[in-house]
Protein backbone atom coordinates (compact mmCIF):
# COMPACT_ATOMS: atom_id res chain seq x y z
CA UNK A 1 0.00 0.00 0.00
CA UNK A 2 1.41 3.43 -0.73
CA UNK A 3 0.91 6.35 1.58
CA UNK A 4 -0.17 9.67 -0.20
CA UNK A 5 0.77 12.75 0.55
CA UNK A 6 -2.69 14.88 -0.40
CA UNK A 7 -1.55 18.56 -0.23
CA UNK A 8 -5.16 19.45 1.65
CA UNK A 9 -5.37 16.50 4.04
CA UNK A 10 -2.08 15.52 4.53
CA UNK A 11 -0.17 11.88 4.71
CA UNK A 12 -3.45 9.49 4.13
CA UNK A 13 -3.71 5.94 3.43
CA UNK A 14 -3.83 4.85 -0.73
CA UNK A 15 -7.22 3.28 0.02
CA UNK A 16 -8.80 6.90 0.40
CA UNK A 17 -7.85 7.51 -3.51
CA UNK A 18 -8.70 6.35 -6.59
CA UNK A 19 -6.70 6.62 -9.57
CA UNK A 20 -8.47 8.32 -12.64
CA UNK A 21 -6.04 8.78 -15.97
CA UNK A 22 -2.36 9.59 -16.94
CA UNK A 23 -2.49 13.45 -16.96
CA UNK A 24 -1.30 13.30 -20.77
CA UNK A 25 -4.71 11.80 -21.49
CA UNK A 26 -7.04 14.57 -20.19
CA UNK A 27 -9.22 15.66 -23.30
CA UNK A 28 -9.93 19.68 -23.24
CA UNK A 29 -13.74 20.70 -24.60
CA UNK A 30 -11.97 22.91 -27.60
CA UNK A 31 -9.49 19.50 -28.76
CA UNK A 32 -9.53 18.19 -32.18
CA UNK A 33 -11.03 15.05 -32.63
CA UNK A 34 -7.67 13.27 -33.95
CA UNK A 35 -5.84 14.99 -30.59
CA UNK A 36 -8.74 13.97 -28.47
CA UNK A 37 -8.83 9.94 -29.77
CA UNK A 38 -4.84 10.10 -29.70
CA UNK A 39 -5.19 11.09 -25.75
CA UNK A 40 -7.96 8.82 -24.78
CA UNK A 41 -6.49 5.62 -26.39
CA UNK A 42 -2.63 6.12 -26.33
CA UNK A 43 -0.63 5.48 -23.40
CA UNK A 44 3.21 5.78 -22.78
CA UNK A 45 2.77 3.11 -20.26
CA UNK A 46 6.19 3.31 -19.10
CA UNK A 47 7.83 1.39 -16.30
CA UNK A 48 8.84 4.33 -14.59
CA UNK A 49 7.58 7.45 -13.68
CA UNK A 50 4.70 8.71 -14.68
CA UNK A 51 2.27 11.85 -14.04
CA UNK A 52 -1.15 10.18 -13.04
CA UNK A 53 -4.37 11.89 -12.31
CA UNK A 54 -5.48 10.58 -9.02
CA UNK A 55 -9.04 11.68 -6.86
CA UNK A 56 -8.88 11.97 -3.08
CA UNK A 57 -12.47 10.52 -2.66
CA UNK A 58 -12.51 9.16 1.14
CA UNK A 59 -10.91 12.66 1.72
CA UNK A 60 -10.83 16.09 0.29
CA UNK A 61 -11.87 14.99 -3.02
CA UNK A 62 -9.91 17.35 -4.97
CA UNK A 63 -7.85 16.16 -7.79
CA UNK A 64 -4.12 15.28 -7.48
CA UNK A 65 -1.60 15.23 -9.98
CA UNK A 66 1.26 12.24 -8.51
CA UNK A 67 4.59 11.93 -10.20
CA UNK A 68 4.79 7.83 -9.18
CA UNK A 69 6.69 5.47 -10.60
CA UNK A 70 5.33 2.14 -11.38
CA UNK A 71 7.10 0.02 -10.57
CA UNK A 72 8.83 0.99 -7.14
CA UNK A 73 5.75 3.25 -6.36
CA UNK A 74 7.72 5.65 -5.01
CA UNK A 75 5.77 8.94 -5.30
CA UNK A 76 8.22 11.86 -6.08
CA UNK A 77 5.58 14.44 -5.62
CA UNK A 78 2.11 15.63 -5.21
CA UNK A 79 0.00 18.31 -6.28
CA UNK A 80 -3.08 19.93 -6.22
CA UNK A 81 -4.36 19.71 -10.05
CA UNK A 82 -4.63 22.85 -11.81
CA UNK A 83 -6.47 23.29 -14.99
CA UNK A 84 -4.08 26.14 -15.49
CA UNK A 85 -0.94 24.27 -15.25
CA UNK A 86 -2.14 20.55 -15.96
CA UNK A 87 -4.33 20.48 -18.95
CA UNK B 1 14.16 -36.82 -28.62
CA UNK B 2 12.70 -39.56 -26.54
CA UNK B 3 8.61 -39.31 -26.76
CA UNK B 4 7.03 -39.85 -23.58
CA UNK B 5 4.94 -42.71 -22.84
CA UNK B 6 4.27 -45.14 -20.18
CA UNK B 7 6.44 -47.82 -21.88
CA UNK B 8 9.24 -45.17 -21.96
CA UNK B 9 8.73 -44.46 -18.24
CA UNK B 10 8.82 -47.99 -17.40
CA UNK B 11 12.00 -49.04 -19.42
CA UNK B 12 13.47 -45.64 -18.06
CA UNK B 13 12.39 -46.84 -14.37
CA UNK B 14 14.90 -49.91 -14.61
CA UNK B 15 17.82 -47.98 -14.99
CA UNK B 16 16.60 -44.84 -11.78
CA UNK B 17 14.88 -42.99 -14.44
CA UNK B 18 18.95 -41.62 -16.02
CA UNK B 19 19.61 -40.63 -19.59
CA UNK B 20 16.04 -39.11 -20.51
CA UNK B 21 16.75 -36.57 -23.26
CA UNK B 22 16.92 -32.62 -21.72
CA UNK B 23 13.31 -31.73 -22.80
CA UNK B 24 14.67 -28.39 -25.03
CA UNK B 25 18.20 -27.41 -26.06
CA UNK B 26 20.15 -24.27 -24.86
CA UNK B 27 21.08 -23.06 -27.68
CA UNK B 28 23.77 -19.50 -28.55
CA UNK B 29 21.71 -17.30 -30.85
CA UNK B 30 22.77 -17.35 -34.34
CA UNK B 31 23.23 -13.98 -36.35
CA UNK B 32 19.68 -14.23 -38.53
CA UNK B 33 16.23 -15.71 -38.09
CA UNK B 34 12.98 -15.84 -40.29
CA UNK B 35 10.69 -15.25 -37.07
CA UNK B 36 11.84 -13.82 -33.89
CA UNK B 37 9.07 -14.12 -31.11
CA UNK B 38 9.98 -11.78 -28.11
CA UNK B 39 8.36 -13.70 -24.94
CA UNK B 40 8.62 -16.76 -24.03
CA UNK B 41 5.53 -17.19 -22.06
CA UNK B 42 2.66 -19.68 -23.21
CA UNK B 43 1.60 -17.44 -26.04
CA UNK B 44 5.00 -16.50 -27.38
CA UNK B 45 6.00 -20.51 -27.30
CA UNK B 46 2.70 -21.70 -28.58
CA UNK B 47 3.38 -18.94 -31.36
CA UNK B 48 6.84 -20.33 -32.59
CA UNK B 49 5.40 -24.09 -32.27
CA UNK B 50 2.50 -23.15 -34.45
CA UNK B 51 5.24 -21.36 -37.19
CA UNK B 52 6.99 -24.72 -37.38
CA UNK B 53 4.33 -27.25 -36.94
CA UNK B 54 1.45 -25.39 -39.41
CA UNK B 55 3.44 -22.84 -41.59
CA UNK B 56 6.81 -24.90 -41.69
CA UNK B 57 9.15 -22.06 -40.80
CA UNK B 58 11.56 -23.80 -38.37
CA UNK B 59 14.60 -20.89 -38.14
CA UNK B 60 12.36 -19.40 -35.60
CA UNK B 61 13.79 -17.67 -32.45
CA UNK B 62 11.84 -17.19 -28.98
CA UNK B 63 13.78 -14.65 -27.03
CA UNK B 64 12.76 -14.66 -23.27
CA UNK B 65 14.17 -12.03 -20.76
CA UNK B 66 13.91 -14.07 -17.96
CA UNK B 67 13.51 -18.30 -17.63
CA UNK B 68 9.91 -19.45 -19.59
CA UNK B 69 7.14 -19.56 -18.81
CA UNK B 70 8.45 -17.52 -15.70
CA UNK B 71 5.29 -14.23 -16.18
CA UNK B 72 1.74 -14.69 -16.26
CA UNK B 73 1.70 -17.92 -17.55
CA UNK B 74 3.16 -19.03 -14.27
CA UNK B 75 0.94 -16.64 -12.40
CA UNK B 76 -2.87 -17.11 -12.95
CA UNK B 77 -5.67 -19.34 -11.89
CA UNK B 78 -4.89 -21.25 -14.17
CA UNK B 79 -8.46 -21.30 -15.59
CA UNK B 80 -9.57 -22.62 -19.41
CA UNK B 81 -13.17 -21.70 -20.61
CA UNK B 82 -14.74 -19.97 -23.52
CA UNK B 83 -18.00 -19.04 -22.19
CA UNK B 84 -17.39 -15.22 -23.27
CA UNK B 85 -20.80 -13.10 -23.85
CA UNK B 86 -19.14 -11.37 -27.20
CA UNK B 87 -19.02 -13.83 -30.02
CA UNK B 88 -15.20 -12.32 -31.43
CA UNK B 89 -14.12 -13.30 -27.83
CA UNK B 90 -15.61 -16.56 -27.47
CA UNK B 91 -15.30 -17.92 -30.84
CA UNK B 92 -11.31 -16.94 -29.92
CA UNK B 93 -11.48 -18.42 -26.83
CA UNK B 94 -13.76 -21.31 -27.70
CA UNK B 95 -11.13 -22.43 -30.77
CA UNK B 96 -8.53 -22.06 -27.96
CA UNK B 97 -10.75 -24.96 -26.10
CA UNK B 98 -10.58 -27.36 -28.93
CA UNK B 99 -7.32 -27.40 -28.93
CA UNK B 100 -6.44 -27.48 -25.25
CA UNK B 101 -8.60 -30.88 -25.43
CA UNK B 102 -5.80 -32.73 -27.48
CA UNK B 103 -3.17 -30.20 -25.78
CA UNK B 104 -1.59 -33.15 -24.09
CA UNK B 105 -1.39 -35.52 -27.20
CA UNK B 106 -0.55 -32.87 -29.71
CA UNK B 107 2.36 -31.59 -27.70
CA UNK B 108 3.71 -35.29 -26.28
CA UNK B 109 3.36 -33.56 -23.16
CA UNK B 110 1.14 -34.18 -20.16
CA UNK B 111 -0.45 -30.64 -20.10
CA UNK B 112 -2.68 -31.33 -17.05
CA UNK B 113 -5.93 -30.11 -18.61
CA UNK B 114 -8.75 -31.06 -16.38
CA UNK B 115 -12.13 -30.16 -18.38
CA UNK B 116 -13.82 -30.07 -14.54
CA UNK B 117 -16.21 -27.62 -15.48
CA UNK B 118 -16.63 -24.24 -14.83
CA UNK B 119 -19.26 -22.49 -12.95
CA UNK B 120 -20.53 -19.23 -12.74
CA UNK B 121 -22.75 -18.24 -9.35
CA UNK B 122 -25.24 -16.41 -9.87
CA UNK B 123 -26.60 -14.15 -6.69
CA UNK B 124 -29.73 -12.34 -7.70
CA UNK B 125 -32.53 -12.85 -10.43
CA UNK B 126 -30.60 -10.12 -12.41
CA UNK B 127 -27.49 -12.28 -12.04
CA UNK B 128 -29.78 -15.13 -13.50
CA UNK B 129 -30.61 -12.73 -16.44
CA UNK B 130 -27.33 -11.98 -17.51
CA UNK B 131 -26.63 -15.91 -16.68
CA UNK B 132 -29.20 -16.68 -18.70
CA UNK B 133 -28.43 -14.73 -21.68
CA UNK B 134 -24.99 -15.42 -21.70
CA UNK B 135 -26.03 -19.31 -22.02
CA UNK B 136 -28.29 -18.37 -25.08
CA UNK B 137 -25.87 -16.29 -26.87
CA UNK B 138 -22.70 -19.53 -25.94
CA UNK B 139 -25.09 -22.12 -27.53
CA UNK B 140 -26.71 -19.97 -30.50
CA UNK B 141 -22.50 -20.38 -31.24
CA UNK B 142 -23.02 -24.13 -30.07
CA UNK B 143 -20.39 -23.70 -27.26
CA UNK B 144 -22.21 -25.45 -24.13
CA UNK B 145 -23.52 -23.89 -21.60
CA UNK B 146 -26.20 -25.03 -19.22
CA UNK B 147 -28.11 -23.02 -16.83
CA UNK B 148 -28.21 -24.36 -13.68
CA UNK B 149 -30.88 -24.02 -10.32
CA UNK B 150 -30.35 -23.70 -7.38
CA UNK B 151 -30.88 -27.48 -6.08
CA UNK B 152 -28.37 -28.42 -9.01
CA UNK B 153 -25.53 -25.77 -7.96
CA UNK B 154 -26.07 -27.42 -4.22
CA UNK B 155 -25.61 -30.95 -5.36
CA UNK B 156 -22.58 -29.90 -7.52
CA UNK B 157 -20.88 -28.04 -4.90
CA UNK B 158 -22.12 -29.12 -1.86
CA UNK B 159 -19.90 -27.13 0.00
CA UNK B 160 -21.61 -23.41 -0.49
CA UNK B 161 -22.97 -21.59 1.89
CA UNK B 162 -26.47 -22.28 0.73
CA UNK B 163 -28.12 -20.96 4.31
CA UNK B 164 -30.65 -18.60 4.83
CA UNK B 165 -28.38 -16.01 6.46
CA UNK B 166 -25.77 -16.33 3.71
CA UNK B 167 -23.72 -13.92 2.85
CA UNK B 168 -24.09 -14.50 -0.73
CA UNK B 169 -27.60 -16.05 -1.28
CA UNK B 170 -26.90 -18.49 -4.64
CA UNK B 171 -29.87 -18.33 -6.80
CA UNK B 172 -28.63 -20.90 -9.37
CA UNK B 173 -25.15 -20.73 -12.04
CA UNK B 174 -24.37 -20.83 -15.34
CA UNK B 175 -21.89 -24.06 -16.26
CA UNK B 176 -19.38 -24.58 -18.93
CA UNK B 177 -18.72 -28.42 -18.31
CA UNK B 178 -15.63 -28.80 -21.27
CA UNK B 179 -14.60 -25.61 -19.17
CA UNK B 180 -11.47 -26.27 -16.19
CA UNK B 181 -8.35 -25.86 -15.19
CA UNK B 182 -4.61 -27.11 -16.40
CA UNK B 183 -1.09 -27.13 -15.11
CA UNK B 184 0.19 -23.89 -16.59
CA UNK B 185 4.22 -24.28 -16.25
CA UNK B 186 3.67 -27.94 -18.10
CA UNK B 187 1.82 -25.74 -20.67
CA UNK B 188 4.78 -23.75 -21.55
CA UNK B 189 7.39 -26.62 -20.95
CA UNK B 190 5.20 -28.56 -23.39
CA UNK B 191 5.18 -26.24 -26.11
CA UNK B 192 9.05 -25.37 -25.01
CA UNK B 193 9.88 -29.22 -26.00
CA UNK B 194 7.92 -29.65 -29.32
CA UNK B 195 8.63 -26.22 -31.04
CA UNK B 196 12.42 -27.08 -30.04
CA UNK B 197 11.84 -30.70 -31.24
CA UNK B 198 10.95 -28.90 -34.55
CA UNK B 199 13.83 -26.48 -34.35
CA UNK B 200 13.27 -23.61 -33.02
CA UNK B 201 15.99 -21.89 -30.97
CA UNK B 202 14.07 -21.34 -27.10
CA UNK B 203 16.66 -18.51 -25.94
CA UNK B 204 16.53 -18.08 -22.03
CA UNK B 205 18.42 -14.88 -19.99
CA UNK B 206 17.86 -13.07 -23.19
CA UNK B 207 16.58 -9.45 -23.11
CA UNK B 208 15.46 -7.46 -26.07
CA UNK B 209 16.95 -3.31 -25.88
CA UNK B 210 15.95 -2.66 -29.07
CA UNK B 211 13.89 -3.33 -32.18
CA UNK B 212 16.26 -2.42 -35.18
CA UNK B 213 14.65 -0.91 -38.05
CA UNK B 214 15.51 0.30 -41.52
CA UNK B 215 13.23 2.20 -44.04
CA UNK B 216 10.31 2.02 -41.97
CA UNK B 217 10.74 -1.98 -41.93
CA UNK B 218 11.94 -4.11 -38.70
CA UNK B 219 15.41 -5.82 -39.83
CA UNK B 220 16.38 -7.16 -36.38
CA UNK B 221 16.36 -6.82 -32.38
CA UNK B 222 18.97 -6.02 -30.18
CA UNK B 223 19.44 -8.21 -27.04
CA UNK B 224 21.74 -8.59 -23.76
CA UNK B 225 23.00 -11.28 -25.77
CA UNK B 226 23.88 -9.09 -28.92
CA UNK B 227 22.15 -8.03 -32.05
CA UNK B 228 19.99 -10.83 -34.12
CA UNK B 229 18.62 -9.62 -37.44
CA UNK B 230 14.90 -10.76 -38.16
CA UNK B 231 12.51 -11.23 -40.81
CA UNK B 232 9.29 -10.64 -39.02
CA UNK B 233 9.33 -9.39 -35.11
CA UNK B 234 6.45 -10.31 -32.90
CA UNK B 235 5.95 -9.10 -29.67
CA UNK B 236 4.11 -11.25 -27.28
CA UNK B 237 5.16 -9.80 -23.77
CA UNK B 238 1.56 -9.24 -22.27
CA UNK B 239 1.99 -7.51 -19.07
CA UNK B 240 4.86 -5.72 -20.35
CA UNK B 241 3.85 -5.13 -24.30
CA UNK B 242 4.09 -0.66 -23.40
CA UNK B 243 7.87 -0.95 -22.78
CA UNK B 244 8.63 -3.29 -25.67
CA UNK B 245 6.32 -1.01 -28.20
CA UNK B 246 8.31 1.95 -27.01
CA UNK B 247 11.20 0.59 -28.06
CA UNK B 248 10.18 0.78 -31.85
CA UNK B 249 8.36 4.45 -30.70
CA UNK B 250 5.11 2.81 -30.57
CA UNK B 251 2.33 3.54 -28.32
CA UNK B 252 -0.67 1.15 -27.27
CA UNK B 253 -4.04 1.71 -25.92
CA UNK B 254 -2.92 -0.64 -23.18
CA UNK B 255 -2.04 0.26 -19.28
CA UNK B 256 -0.27 -2.52 -17.31
CA UNK B 257 -2.13 -3.54 -13.98
CA UNK B 258 -1.61 -5.75 -10.72
CA UNK B 259 -3.27 -8.91 -10.47
CA UNK B 260 -3.16 -11.23 -7.39
CA UNK B 261 -3.74 -15.02 -6.63
CA UNK B 262 -3.13 -17.14 -3.87
CA UNK B 263 -2.91 -20.61 -2.69
CA UNK B 264 -3.77 -22.09 0.48
CA UNK B 265 -2.29 -25.32 2.27
CA UNK B 266 -3.03 -28.19 0.95
CA UNK B 267 -5.77 -30.24 1.49
CA UNK B 268 -7.57 -33.71 0.86
CA UNK B 269 -10.15 -32.79 -2.19
CA UNK B 270 -12.89 -30.89 -1.78
CA UNK B 271 -14.17 -28.67 -4.32
CA UNK B 272 -14.11 -30.38 -7.70
CA UNK B 273 -15.40 -27.48 -10.09
CA UNK B 274 -14.20 -24.34 -11.16
CA UNK B 275 -16.36 -21.93 -8.81
CA UNK B 276 -16.21 -17.92 -9.87
CA UNK B 277 -19.15 -15.07 -9.03
CA UNK B 278 -18.49 -12.38 -11.58
CA UNK B 279 -20.23 -10.59 -9.30
CA UNK B 280 -17.75 -10.54 -7.01
CA UNK B 281 -14.91 -11.55 -8.73
CA UNK B 282 -13.84 -14.11 -7.15
CA UNK B 283 -12.49 -17.32 -8.19
CA UNK B 284 -12.18 -20.48 -6.56
CA UNK B 285 -10.78 -24.04 -7.47
CA UNK B 286 -8.50 -26.77 -5.85
CA UNK B 287 -5.23 -27.93 -7.99
CA UNK B 288 -4.44 -31.56 -8.18
CA UNK B 289 -1.32 -30.84 -5.36
CA UNK B 290 -4.68 -30.07 -3.17
CA UNK B 291 -3.90 -26.46 -2.65
CA UNK B 292 -7.00 -24.05 -2.68
CA UNK B 293 -6.61 -21.77 -5.67
CA UNK B 294 -8.22 -18.51 -5.20
CA UNK B 295 -8.46 -15.13 -7.53
CA UNK B 296 -9.67 -12.05 -6.91
CA UNK B 297 -9.88 -8.35 -8.06
CA UNK B 298 -6.88 -5.78 -9.88
CA UNK B 299 -5.52 -3.30 -8.50
CA UNK B 300 -7.02 -0.30 -10.68
CA UNK B 301 -4.17 1.63 -11.21
CA UNK B 302 -1.18 1.01 -13.24
CA UNK B 303 1.88 -0.95 -11.94
CA UNK B 304 5.21 -3.16 -12.79
CA UNK B 305 5.42 -3.97 -9.40
CA UNK B 306 4.38 -7.66 -9.02
CA UNK B 307 3.27 -7.55 -5.79
CA UNK B 308 -0.24 -6.40 -5.02
CA UNK B 309 -2.32 -4.67 -2.45
CA UNK B 310 -2.95 -6.47 0.68
CA UNK B 311 -6.44 -5.23 1.00
CA UNK B 312 -7.03 -7.25 -2.13
CA UNK B 313 -6.04 -10.57 -0.42
CA UNK B 314 -8.12 -9.94 2.35
CA UNK B 315 -10.98 -9.66 0.21
CA UNK B 316 -10.48 -12.31 -2.11
CA UNK B 317 -10.28 -14.64 1.40
CA UNK B 318 -13.72 -12.87 2.68
CA UNK B 319 -15.51 -14.03 -0.28
CA UNK B 320 -14.05 -17.36 -0.85
CA UNK B 321 -15.04 -17.84 3.15
CA UNK B 322 -18.37 -16.25 2.70
CA UNK B 323 -19.09 -18.73 -0.26
CA UNK B 324 -17.31 -21.56 1.08
CA UNK B 325 -17.13 -21.45 4.75
CA UNK B 326 -15.06 -24.52 5.11
CA UNK B 327 -12.21 -22.76 3.79
CA UNK B 328 -11.67 -20.78 6.93
CA UNK B 329 -10.36 -23.37 8.68
CA UNK B 330 -7.28 -23.51 5.73
CA UNK B 331 -3.87 -21.11 5.63
CA UNK B 332 -2.89 -19.07 3.32
CA UNK B 333 -0.09 -20.35 1.50
CA UNK B 334 1.41 -18.17 -0.88
CA UNK B 335 0.09 -14.90 -2.89
CA UNK B 336 1.47 -13.50 -5.76
CA UNK B 337 1.12 -11.14 -8.88
CA UNK B 338 0.98 -11.07 -12.68
CA UNK B 339 1.33 -7.97 -14.49
CA UNK B 340 -1.88 -7.21 -16.82
CA UNK B 341 -2.22 -5.89 -19.99
CA UNK B 342 -5.04 -3.81 -19.96
CA UNK B 343 -6.50 -3.08 -23.01
CA UNK B 344 -9.15 -0.18 -23.10
CA UNK B 345 -11.91 -2.03 -24.44
CA UNK B 346 -11.08 -5.31 -22.36
CA UNK B 347 -10.17 -7.24 -25.61
CA UNK B 348 -6.50 -8.81 -26.81
CA UNK B 349 -4.62 -6.79 -29.53
CA UNK B 350 -3.47 -9.26 -31.89
CA UNK B 351 -2.46 -6.89 -34.94
CA UNK B 352 0.38 -5.99 -37.20
CA UNK B 353 1.42 -2.53 -36.04
CA UNK B 354 2.96 0.70 -38.38
CA UNK B 355 6.44 -0.66 -38.12
CA UNK B 356 6.51 -3.15 -41.47
CA UNK B 357 7.27 -6.50 -40.11
CA UNK B 358 6.63 -5.96 -36.62
CA UNK B 359 3.56 -7.58 -34.96
CA UNK B 360 2.13 -7.38 -31.26
CA UNK B 361 0.40 -9.75 -28.96
CA UNK B 362 -0.78 -8.33 -26.11
CA UNK B 363 -3.69 -6.56 -24.00
CA UNK B 364 -4.81 -10.17 -22.62
CA UNK B 365 -6.11 -8.06 -19.32
CA UNK B 366 -7.45 -10.88 -17.33
CA UNK B 367 -7.84 -13.36 -19.69
CA UNK B 368 -4.68 -14.70 -21.76
CA UNK B 369 -3.87 -18.25 -19.69
CA UNK B 370 -6.93 -20.22 -21.59
CA UNK B 371 -5.93 -18.49 -25.12
CA UNK B 372 -2.57 -20.00 -25.46
CA UNK B 373 -3.18 -22.14 -27.32
CA UNK B 374 -5.68 -20.33 -29.57
CA UNK B 375 -3.26 -17.58 -29.63
CA UNK B 376 -0.14 -18.80 -30.91
CA UNK B 377 -2.38 -20.24 -33.50
CA UNK B 378 -3.38 -17.38 -34.77
CA UNK B 379 -0.47 -15.49 -34.27
CA UNK B 380 1.96 -17.63 -35.75
CA UNK B 381 -1.26 -17.15 -39.24
CA UNK B 382 -0.20 -13.58 -38.75
CA UNK B 383 3.64 -13.59 -38.42
CA UNK B 384 3.41 -16.41 -41.10
CA UNK B 385 1.24 -15.11 -43.79
CA UNK B 386 1.30 -11.20 -42.81
CA UNK B 387 -2.50 -11.34 -42.59
CA UNK B 388 -4.85 -11.96 -39.62
CA UNK B 389 -6.96 -15.31 -39.11
CA UNK B 390 -10.30 -15.10 -39.34
CA UNK B 391 -10.59 -15.40 -35.79
CA UNK B 392 -8.07 -12.66 -35.07
CA UNK B 393 -9.12 -10.17 -37.18
CA UNK B 394 -11.58 -8.25 -34.49
CA UNK B 395 -8.74 -7.43 -32.59
CA UNK B 396 -6.75 -5.32 -34.86
CA UNK B 397 -5.05 -2.44 -33.54
CA UNK B 398 -6.91 0.11 -35.77
CA UNK B 399 -9.92 -0.51 -33.81
CA UNK B 400 -9.64 1.95 -31.57
CA UNK B 401 -9.09 4.99 -34.17
CA UNK B 402 -12.43 3.77 -36.39
CA UNK B 403 -14.47 4.18 -32.97
CA UNK B 404 -13.78 7.79 -34.19
CA UNK B 405 -17.73 8.39 -35.83
CA UNK B 406 -18.34 7.78 -32.17
CA UNK B 407 -17.04 10.76 -31.11
CA UNK B 408 -19.11 12.90 -33.26
CA UNK B 409 -21.65 12.42 -30.14
CA UNK B 410 -19.28 14.04 -28.19
CA UNK B 411 -18.52 10.78 -26.43
CA UNK B 412 -14.23 11.63 -26.93
CA UNK B 413 -15.08 14.07 -24.24
CA UNK B 414 -16.49 12.15 -21.72
CA UNK B 415 -14.71 12.37 -18.89
CA UNK B 416 -13.80 8.54 -18.93
CA UNK B 417 -12.14 6.21 -21.78
CA UNK B 418 -14.83 3.70 -20.52
CA UNK B 419 -17.99 5.84 -21.46
CA UNK B 420 -15.88 5.89 -25.37
CA UNK B 421 -15.02 2.67 -25.81
CA UNK B 422 -18.80 1.30 -24.89
CA UNK B 423 -19.71 2.55 -28.28
CA UNK B 424 -16.76 0.12 -30.13
CA UNK B 425 -19.07 -2.10 -31.66
CA UNK B 426 -18.35 -5.86 -31.58
CA UNK B 427 -16.24 -5.87 -28.57
CA UNK B 428 -16.63 -5.59 -25.36
CA UNK B 429 -17.00 -2.29 -23.17
CA UNK B 430 -14.08 -1.00 -21.27
CA UNK B 431 -16.88 -0.38 -18.04
CA UNK B 432 -17.59 -4.35 -18.40
CA UNK B 433 -14.10 -4.91 -18.85
CA UNK B 434 -13.54 -3.96 -14.84
CA UNK B 435 -15.79 -6.84 -14.34
CA UNK B 436 -13.35 -9.52 -14.75
CA UNK B 437 -13.68 -12.48 -17.83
Amino acid sequence: MMRIDCPHCGPRAQAEFAYERTLDSIVTLDMAEDEAVARLYARANPRGFDDELWRHGFGCRQWLVLHRHRQTHEIASVAAFDPAIHS
Amino acid sequence: MTRYSALALLKAGLTGQRGWDRAWRDPEPTTHYDVIVIGGGGHGLATAYYLAKVHGIRNVAVLEKGWIGGGNTGRNTTIVRSNYRQKPLHDLFDFALGLWEGMSDELNYNVMFSPRGALFLGHSDSDMTVLAQRGDALRCDGIDAELLTRDQVRKLVPLLDMSPDARFPVHGGLIQRRGGTARHDAVAWGYARAADSLGVDIIQNCEVTGIVQSGGRVTGVETSRGKIGAGRVGICVAGNSGPVAALAGITLPIEAQTLQAFVTEQVKPMIDTVIMSQSLHCYISQSDKGGIVLGGDPDQFPSYAQRGLPPRIERAAAEAIALVPALSRLRMARCWAGTTDMSFDGSPIISALPVGGLYLNGGWCYGGFKATPGSGFVYAHLLATGAAHRLAAPFALDRFAEARPSTKRGSARCRSCADDADRLPPLRSARASRVRL
